[in-house]
């Protein structure tokens, strides 16, 4: 299946939001993920099933004070 | 001093932010750290109990450990998640939205920029994310200019306190206006935090003698040749602040005034 994640398009095996963290190696991390700019609720990662063309965005928490551009 | 004179002790002295109490007044940056242990051992020295963190894309193509995060999670430190780098209202409500879904966290410092420059905030941008934050049940506290209108419209909408800039992120320059800073400790009745500008100790002391609640850095601690020291040189410097504003300072004199009695003196009336 092709899905973008994080703005980059690739063609995964996973069928949903928890398989596809596992497959990113990422199970174990705390992160947040946004599908179709709706946030995927922790709980709902196993049953939240992907399509294909899905946009996907993955988020953490990283160092940072203020101003920093990352997002520009 | 003798055990039966009775010790004075000036009152406990806490910083409310919404539902969360903090005995110390300095708030500090995770960014800009060397290495993760340097960042522990100056987050330790500068005794904060709250410190803020930035959210972003994790990078699909670089295997870091989340090293950070674990360290803070070590450190019992509270986490407030910033919505830095933002440029608009809606990437701002965003990233405080992930952040909540992370962490089950109420507390976001929301920043939304106005110039690249300066990085000023946004003020229109700033007062439509922290409406939406605070009717969606966040507890909000906006980084935004040192204008005392637009921060009595902040703490109109509810916000749970108001952070106003001394001089701009990362410049170092100290309070710049300390007037318009002093005219939104008078008229605020939510905490008061300076965020963005300190440089040195004595620029943090300053700012809270002005009678801020608090102080929010990153750079003067992670920036400066030693971090560990100027950590904890800004813990001592805002605790001084603090206090002196509490104890209130004497009048300004032009002339002396002698502090030793004058009878008694040798060879007076004589």
């Amino acid at each position: 299946m092709n899905v973008v994640v994080n703005g980059e398009a690739r063609e995964v095996s996973a069928r949903t939001v928890r398989e596809l963290l596992e497959e990113l190696g990422l199970g174990d991390r705390l992160v947040a993920v946004e599908r179709n700019q709706e946030i995927v609720p922790r709980a709902a990662h196993g049953e939240t099933a992907l399509t294909e063309g899905d946009a996907l965005e993955v988020v953490h928490f990283v160092g940072g004070g203020r101003g920093q551009g990352g997002s520009r | 001093m003798s055990d039966t004179q009775p010790e004075i002790q000036p009152p406990d002295d806490e910083l409310t932010l919404g539902d969360h109490r903090f005995h110390s007044r300095l708030v500090t940056g995770t960014g800009k750290y060397t290495s993760p242990e340097i960042a522990a051992a100056a987050l330790a020295a500068s005794g904060c109990e709250m410190v803020t963190v930035a959210v972003r894309r994790v990078d699909l193509s670089a295997r870091g450990a989340g090293s950070l995060f674990a360290m803070l999670s070590e450190g019992g430190y509270t986490i407030l998640p910033n919505t830095a780098g933002c440029y608009d209202a809606e990437s701002a409500v965003r990233t405080a939205r992930l952040a909540r879904e992370m962490l089950s966290t109420d507390l976001v410092k929301v920043e939304v920029i106005g110039d690249e420059k300066t990085l000023y905030p946004d003020v229109p941008g700033t007062l439509e994310a922290c409406a939406t934050l605070v009717k969606e049940g966040f507890t909000v506290l906006p980084y935004i200019t040192d204008d005392p209108v637009t921060c009595r419209r902040l703490e109109d909408l509810g916000c749970a306190a108001v952070m106003p800039l001394a001089a701009p992120i990362g410049s170092g320059l100290g309070v710049c206006n300390p007037y318009s800073i002093e005219l939104i400790v008078q008229q605020s009745s939510v905490p008061v935090i300076v965020d963005a500008g300190v440089g040195t100790a004595s620029d943090a002391t300053a700012a809270m003698e002005l009678g801020v609640d608090g102080l929010l850095m990153n750079t003067a601690i992670a920036g400066a040749p030693d971090p560990v020291r100027m950590a904890r040189a800004m813990r001592a410097a805002t605790e001084a602040g603090r206090d002196a504003y509490l104890a209130g300072r004497i009048p300004k004199k032009l002339y002396a005034t002698a502090s030793s009695p004058l009878e008694g003196v040798l060879g007076a009336g004589s």
